[in-house]
């Protein structure tokens, strides 16, 4: 991995299952130095794992030769991961909503909700191959921010 | 309790089959096609079954397993048998509540509450 910022890591792996896990690792450990909450890493990992497999299963349709960019930045306040990917991009207001009618009962299409609950902000880049995610460091047991949650 | 590899143990109960799974963490494809082949070849039987899938060493786990549920949860009706969850952990449940699947699927805090009344049910 190469730092590209002061507490910010900018990496490119291979788009294929599985090869976020080192990135994850060293992210976790940065979470607990900076004392996220079991619920903020919680969440930042499932997010995170929803994301790159977005990249790789719809972004990059699976293609191995392709890659998927990750950069991140944490410090006590926040933490913003931003992911993209090497596919044509898609519309995020274009997925159907996984809770509505048959959609409960499909198989797939519920990592954008998930990404969208437990992240604070998300953007897409025009294209719609970058997602960009935010998540404010909660204090405590009540869950109390450090600093106001601004609206998506 | 009978071991089957790989990811989950089988108990037989009076009147349930209590697959456990086994890892903490449910994330990779590998995982999750062994984890399918496992548990559907506990479900593909001739009689219907009454399942209760146990989360209780589950900490984490990602959308790709709730499809892996939505699939075996479709096996499980197809062949008439009932099918309940259990054990899941508090943020694994949030997961159940923002995706709705708490509507989808019978979930209990325990094996002895999961397996209780199956025999009452119609």
């Amino acid at each position: 991995m190469e730092s590209n910022e002061q507490n910010g890591q900018s990496v490119t792996i291979k788009g294929e299952p599985g090869s976020i896990a080192p990135v994850w690792n060293e992210l976790d450990s940065k979470l607990h130095r900076h004392n996220y909450t079991d619920d903020d890493i919680f969440a930042v990992h499932l997010s995170l794992e929803e994301a790159f497999t977005n990249a790789v299963k719809h972004g990059n349709n699976m293609d191995l030769t392709k890659e998927v960019c990750i950069e991140y930045s944490i410090n006590s306040e926040k933490v913003e991961i931003t992911v993209a990917d090497q596919g044509g991009g898609f519309d995020p207001d274009a997925v159907p909503d996984p809770r509505c009618g048959e959609n409960l009962f499909k198989a797939e299409g519920r990592g954008l909700l998930l990404i969208r609950s437990y992240m604070d902000k998300i953007s897409h880049n025009p294209q719609g191959n970058q997602l960009r995610m935010i998540r404010y460091r909660r204090i405590g047991d009540n869950n109390e921010q450090v600093s106001e949650k601004a609206s998506n | 309790m009978v071991p089957i590899k790989p990811k989950i143990n089988v108990n037989y109960t009076e009147n349930a089959t209590v697959v456990t799974f086994t890892d903490e963490k449910i994330l990779e494809d590998k995982e999750i096609r062994e984890l399918q082949e496992s548990v559907m070849s506990i479900v593909d039987q001739p009689a219907p079954s009454n399942i209760v899938l146990d989360f209780d060493n589950v900490r984490f786990l990602s959308s790709a397993v709730l499809g892996l549920l939505i699939r075996i949860s479709k096996k499980v009706y197809e062949q008439n048998g009932r099918l309940r969850l259990c054990n899941i952990s508090p943020n694994i449940i949030e997961v159940f509540k923002i995706t709705r699947l708490t509507k989808v699927f019978d979930i209990y805090p325990d094996i002895a509450s999961a397996t209780a009344d199956f025999d009452s049910e119609e």
